[in-house]
């Protein structure tokens, strides 16, 4: 019931928002859309909490202690990137960057992705599950070219075609996973799918096939992570896009498709003695934290540098799930959440002040402590805590990562903090100016919308004091889930 | 040697001929030819489709039938011909590497897909399973092929041959995958080519063309920033 709210009220919303148009209080109407979807995953949250996993519709959904926090955390992101979307748009209009027309898909295709995210998290089906991830591709596609400029063009036909290409090899990887699992559970009805039945016989499926079967689900679904070297679209459409879908690809869609890939991995990792699966998430995910280290230094457009900053950090989470274990898998799971909130509030700061400047470069900002200082403070807070700056949630994760790196594989933890030093000078030394230097900026015609920014800043330094107990133990509960011992 | 029966033959001559209509793409650079092609490669799988599921009386087979005729052999190349008649685009200028060079790595290719699929055909149990390494085949020369195109319309006929290969592959090794995938697969490329046709128009609005030379200002370092400086 709650699950049908949950996806009922994006795709509700998608309709009703296509036929409403762009009138006056389409803005609201986004919001209030969210905000029925974010009441349907806190009553989803509230079920699973006390009856234990739910299997719905024929199998066809499952949710567990591991799904439940990423739908509550995608809900309630993009309810907070609906509000902070509400006065940006505004003003794009005003700025004439975007028409009503344009308002129009740009609102029906904001709730559709959120649907096809949603979808994505909660469905038990292999098949379905790759299907709601190029269905997230192609929602936003569109909204990524919103400007039609030519860079957002480029930006636009990059992340489609890399990523189509990207998600037609996972489409094989399932294909294989479905011809191992076939095999033991037979192919009537659709069982041989379902990730509940796949899980109950992992440890009979063909290893040969199912090894190959997750390079192929790794390269697919890490396209989409961002992994280097498949990042290539990602800085482009963060950059180019409207700033809220900047927000909600990096805090959501990222931590989606590596949600897919731990799925994937739980099963190949029962199947394989070797540890194949692991291996290759710590070398994707090393090499994507020191690649986006080292191009950090070398942008000058606020949005690709976040967006590298967001490649960073989903090197480190797949490097965290990679190395396995209670510890990593919590440390992953906790990085996951803040990152993606500390994420979207320095993409909504960043929006407002790339409004006030009229520009993305980070030359052209400057001195946002003396115009708008809560902008300022949001996006100075959101960089220390996106560095790992005690006390805030990042940095527990990090320091838990690394302590665990340095039992586990002491060999990485050298270059890890290297590459996140390194990060730490890039980012540092750019915010700086941008927050304190000198300005001529003017005001904007509609006020920032800046709680939704303090909210998810509040909320890190939270979870970096104290996370509470049934926070912890609903981690911990799906640390277990996917492999922890 | 047992000999192989008359179906199982045909069978094989389908996936055959659809090696060879990859390599017909790899080297065809007229767009509406290249659509034409993709065409018929849809109606090649929608004829392995049917012979396979009246040899193993699977019924959703059927239906998958079905279902490739409407989308792959009549829709899909029924838009991408009314694309190009309005957009006007009929001929990919050279391609990054020549056809005969292209043809090459085509045949090095081939070699490699049934070295991949060597495994997994000694595990497949169906009668097909000596095709998987064609699909495997198939579905890397589309992606030779739009690697190697300029036009954006090629890259998407090398796009959906992909898809094609990828659902060959499926068929050869499992007979199919369930209805509720194959149908949301089926939707999902629908959608892509929907999307495809507003981006081409926005693409032509833009640079008058629909050469992919265009797009490449976005480089490391960030050269030229339009989307920045019209603010």
């Amino acid at each position: 019931m709650e699950l049908l709210f949950l996806l009922a009220s994006p795709l509700a919303g998608a309709v009703l928002l296509a036929v409403y148009g762009a009138r006056q209080r389409a803005p609201e109407l986004n919001a209030a859309m969210s905000l029925l979807t974010l009441l349907a995953a806190c009553a989803l949250t509230a079920r699973v909490v006390n009856e234990g996993p739910l299997l719905i519709a024929q199998e066809q959904f499952f949710i567990d202690p591991f799904n439940v926090f990423l739908v509550t955390l995608t809900a309630f992101v993009g309810f907070t990137t609906s509000l902070f979307s509400r006065p940006y748009m505004r003003v794009e209009i005003e700025h004439g960057r975007v028409t009503p027309a344009r308002l129009r898909l740009y609102h029906s295709m904001y709730q559709l992705f959120m649907a096809t995210m949603l979808v994505a998290l909660t469905t038990n089906n292999m098949g379905l599950l790759w299907v709601a991830m190029e269905a997230a591709t192609l929602s936003t596609v569109l909204l990524v070219t919103l400007y039609r400029t030519a860079a957002s063009l480029e930006a636009g036909w990059k992340y489609f075609i890399l990523c189509g290409v990207g998600i037609a090899q996972a489409l094989f990887g399932t294909i294989l996973l479905y011809f191992a699992a076939e095999k033991i559970l037979g192919s009537e009805g659709v069982s041989a799918l379902l990730w509940t039945h796949l899980n109950g016989v992992k440890g009979q499926l063909e290893p040969v096939v199912l090894s190959l079967a997750f390079v192929f689900l790794l390269v697919g679904y890490g396209t989409k992570v961002g992994l280097a070297p498949l990042h290539n679209w990602l800085p482009d459409a963060h950059a180019e896009g409207p700033t809220p879908i900047s927000a909600v690809l990096s805090g959501l869609l990222l931590n989606v498709a590596i949600y897919a890939i731990v799925r994937c991995k739980v099963l190949v990792e029962g199947s394989l003695s070797s540890d194949l699966p692991s291996r290759m998430l710590m070398g994707f995910g090393l090499l994507s934290v020191v690649l986006a280290a080292l191009f950090l230094w070398r942008q000058r457009d606020v949005k690709r540098l976040f967006a590298y900053s967001s490649i960073e950090h989903m090197g480190l989470i797949a490097f965290a799930f990679g190395m396995g274990g209670a510890v990593a898998n919590f440390a992953a799971l906790l990085h996951m959440t803040v990152h993606s909130l500390t994420k979207s509030a320095i993409f909504f700061a960043v929006g407002h002040a790339a409004q006030k400047a009229g520009s993305q470069l980070m030359a052209d900002i400057r001195g946002l402590i003396t115009r708008n200082p809560t902008v300022g403070w949001g996006l100075m807070m959101g960089s220390l805590a996106i560095l790992g700056v005690p006390p805030f949630g990042v940095f527990a994760s990090e320091f838990l990562i690394l302590t665990t790196a340095m039992r586990e594989q002491p060999w990485a933890t050298p270059i890890l903090l290297a590459a996140l030093g390194i990060a730490f000078a890039a980012i540092f030394g750019r915010v700086q100016p941008m927050v304190f230097g000198e300005t001529t900026a003017k005001r904007l015609p509609h006020p920032p919308a800046l709680l939704p920014v303090f909210t998810h800043l509040g909320l890190v330094l939270l979870l970096g004091l104290y996370v509470p107990p049934y926070l912890a133990d609903w981690y911990r509960a799906a640390a277990r889930l996917i492999g922890g011992e | 040697m047992t000999p192989v029966s008359f179906d199982l033959q045909l069978l094989n001559l389908c996936a055959a001929l659809l090696l060879l209509l990859s390599f017909a793409m790899l080297a065809q650079r007229r767009i509406v030819t290249l659509v034409n092609l993709l065409a018929l490669q849809g109606a090649l799988l929608l004829a392995a489709t049917l012979l396979l599921a009246w040899r193993t009386q699977q019924h959703h087979l059927y239906i998958s039938a079905a279902l490739t005729l409407a989308l792959k052999v009549i829709l899909l190349p029924w838009l991408l011909h009314r694309l190009i008649r309005r957009l006007q685009v009929y001929r990919d200028t050279e391609p990054l590497l020549n056809i005969p060079g292209t043809l090459l790595i085509g045949v090095l290719v081939v070699v490699f897909s049934f070295g991949l699929a060597q495994p997994i055909s000694a595990l497949a149990s169906t009668a097909t399973r000596s095709a998987i390494g064609i699909a495997v085949a198939v579905v890397l020369l589309s992606f030779v092929t739009m690697i190697n195109r300029r036009k954006a319309m090629s890259q998407v006929v090398g796009f959906l041959s992909m898809e094609n290969g990828l659902f060959f592959g499926a068929m050869s090794a499992t007979y199919g995958m369930p209805m509720i995938v194959e149908l949301g697969v089926g939707l999902d490329v629908l959608v892509a080519v929907l999307v495809l046709g507003v981006f081409f128009f926005q693409i032509r609005e833009q640079f008058d063309s629909l050469d992919l030379h265009h797009l490449e200002a976005l480089k490391e370092p960030s050269s030229t920033r339009p989307a920045a400086e019209d603010r």
